[in-house]
């Protein structure tokens, strides 16, 4: 009796995240990949192959937009870890109390505006009239105007803003749980700054550190606003050309076969990171 | 007893009424920006008693949500009539147009005969005109006086400074500019590959000039008020709206020709408030109305005698714009066949893939 009670419990306390799975990603998922095996012959005519897959690897101008995606991507989760590693170790390891809480929500507030605004501040800043260029003028660094907007740097700094915030989390996480006195012993036993950071700083941090490098990767591949907005002409993002078979195309079928694409290939980039870094998806995720 | 009964009654009224109430629909009107300005719907909601929910969107997006909804969600959308009988044919999106619900005498005649042609398939008429208008050329008189014409947005003179949208009517403005002919090969798919293939090598030998690909209304505004830009290909109320705070910012009907479009009436399939819908349509072609629309939007409409209550300002721009010959030369869009637009989409993503 009580434990088929325990179990019905278990049941309606699953049942949340069971529909949730099935009726927001499982069904629509079924659904998409439906679309994107459906081939276009004629006005409403369709046959069922994998034409749409053979678009993406046949036109070289796709691939290279994934790769290029993938490598931006890659490149500013990197920039993301070095910027927001030092930020980490110092709320997490040379802060106490009021000021460590100060701190962290210091990194919170940013996030209190939409993404959509971040970006735009972004854009004010950078751009032919905006406040960077006014400044180094009035300064006397530049003689006349110059666009600091709609190249490759601009995307990399939306990036790194834009997913900070979850770099440092897991970061200040793993490296609360770092014990001082190891610190202090391996000081004692003759190591230096360098060392003990390799040794045992960033050993210690490493779950953190994938889990933190997992999702600033992912988040950066799915980006959207930040590359078209802040990339202008060249952004050339791999989401862009989604949305725009999607919506300005109307070729559902290509946009599809681009989803799944994005889906698998981002996942072989994460799981051959997770090799590189010999660290388990329960070791850096499950935690 | 008794009392069940009165409840009974009660419930009867209660069902009586709330008929009556149903009489007003909520209108879900899916349209582009300044189509449907907060008076006129106040003044709909007064007169009708329907209430109208209105959503901002373009051409694209219009035909996306209904496909996605196979027709449903809205009560009546107004895409450009060029784009009503290939999307029809393609996704079924559109519900025929009961004429008899309309007004005609509120229309301007040639307009509405050239669109109900446009956008009929088989007997069916799918689409009304109601605002029309061009693109063109805003162009910074001062600073890049020299721009008359599409090509000239290439020239090194204006080098970093030009904008323009990586869409179908940027193809077609160089295609013109070029000395070809883009709608005569509309229906000729090898003719139109080889005009696309041409206009594709000038795009991409032309991106170096180009600033930003501009995205919304708002957007190329701005590059252009702040003088960032100094020449765009644009529409004409993007313009004219430019003029009134900056006289040298103007449009300018490029010597290829500007390109005309007229923004229609379509009923989405699985619509539900015809009637509303309806008399939304013979509400806002009332001269009056129109002129408040064409006051809010910029651009002038199809309803008969609209023009004759608009601001002397904004016509005085218009005649500005476009001297007769200038009127003469307007390259309506004809109905674009169906799968035309895969063709160009394959055209701009490699525009703006190249470096």
């Amino acid at each position: 009796m009580t434990q088929a009670q325990s179990r019905l419990g278990l049941y309606l306390l699953m049942t949340p995240l069971m529909l949730w799975l099935l009726l927001l990603i499982i069904v629509p998922h079924i659904g998409m990949f439906l679309v994107s095996i459906s081939v276009k012959t004629g006005v409403r005519q369709y046959v069922t192959g994998l034409g749409n897959y053979m678009v993406f690897f046949t036109e070289p101008l796709y691939w290279n937009t994934f790769a290029r995606t993938a490598f931006m991507s890659i490149a500013a989760t990197f920039l993301t870890l070095v910027v927001g590693f030092p930020v980490a170790y110092y709320i997490a390891k040379l802060t106490r109390g009021r000021t460590k809480t100060t701190l962290f929500l210091m990194c919170l507030i940013p996030f209190w505006v939409s993404e959509l605004v971040r970006t735009f501040g972004w854009m004010i800043l950078l751009r032919e009239t905006g406040i960077f260029s006014s400044f180094l003028q009035y300064i006397g660094v530049l003689s006349g105007p110059v666009e600091f907007l709609y190249n490759d740097a601009a995307i990399m700094i939306g990036l790194v803003y834009t997913s900070m915030l979850f770099m440092v989390v897991p970061l200040v996480t793993t490296l609360d749980s770092l014990d001082d006195s190891y610190i202090e012993a391996a000081y004692d036993l003759g190591g230096n700054g360098i060392s003990i950071l390799r040794e045992i700083i960033i050993p210690h941090a490493m779950p953190g550190i994938v889990s933190g490098c997992i999702v600033v990767f992912m988040l950066s591949l799915g980006n959207y606003l930040t590359p078209i907005l802040l990339g202008g002409k060249d952004s050339l993002w791999f989401t862009g050309l989604i949305y725009s078979q999607f919506i300005t195309r109307f070729n559902w079928e290509l946009g599809s076969a681009f989803g799944f694409l994005l889906l698998g290939l981002s996942s072989a980039i994460v799981w051959a990171g997770l090799k590189l870094s010999r660290q388990s998806l329960t070791d850096t995720v499950g935690r | 007893m008794n009392k069940i009964l009165s409840s009974g009654i009660a419930l009867l009224a209660a069902g009586v009424l709330s008929a009556s109430a149903a009489q007003a629909e909520t209108l879900r009107l899916l349209t582009w920006g300044g189509y449907a300005p907060e008076n006129v719907v106040a003044l709909f909601e007064a007169e009708t008693g329907h209430t109208v929910e209105v959503t901002k969107s373009n051409n694209e997006e219009m035909v996306a949500k209904l496909r996605a909804t196979n027709g449903g969600g809205f009560d009546l959308a107004q895409p450009s009539q060029d784009r009503i009988a290939g999307a029809q044919a393609e996704f079924d999106i559109y519900k025929p147009i009961d004429l008899s619900k309309i007004d005609a005498s509120q229309f301007i005649p040639s307009m509405l005969e050239a669109t109900k042609g446009n956008t009929m398939i088989g007997s069916d008429v799918y689409g009304v005109p109601h605002v029309w208008g061009t693109s063109g050329l805003v162009v910074n008189t001062a600073k890049a006086g020299q721009v008359k014409d599409y090509l000239d947005l290439c020239d090194a003179s204006v080098a970093g400074k030009v904008s323009y949208r990586l869409k179908r009517p940027t193809l077609i403005g160089f295609a013109f500019s070029m000395g070809l002919d883009p709608f005569a090969a509309y229906n000729d798919e090898a003719a139109y590959k080889d005009i696309l293939s041409q206009v594709e090598a000038k795009l991409i030998e032309c991106k170096s000039n180009v600033k930003t690909y501009w995205g919304g209304g708002d957007e190329i505004k701005n590059l252009l008020r702040s003088g960032e830009v100094v020449a765009a290909m644009a529409w004409d109320t993007g313009g004219w709206s430019l003029n009134a705070d900056d006289a040298d910012i103007t449009f300018v009907a490029p010597t290829a020709g500007a390109l005309g479009w007229i923004d229609t009436f379509a009923m989405p399939k699985r619509g539900r408030a015809d009637e509303a819908a309806y008399a939304w349509i013979n509400f806002v072609m009332q001269p009056e109305i129109a002129a408040m629309i064409t006051t809010a939007a910029g651009n002038f409409t199809a309803s008969q005698g609209g023009d004759a209550g608009v601001d002397e300002a904004l016509k005085a721009r218009y005649q500005a714009s476009f001297p007769q010959a200038a009127i003469d030369n307007i390259k309506w869009y004809p109905t674009v066949p169906a799968n035309l637009e895969t063709l160009e989409g394959a055209v701009l993503d490699r525009v703006n893939a190249a470096k």
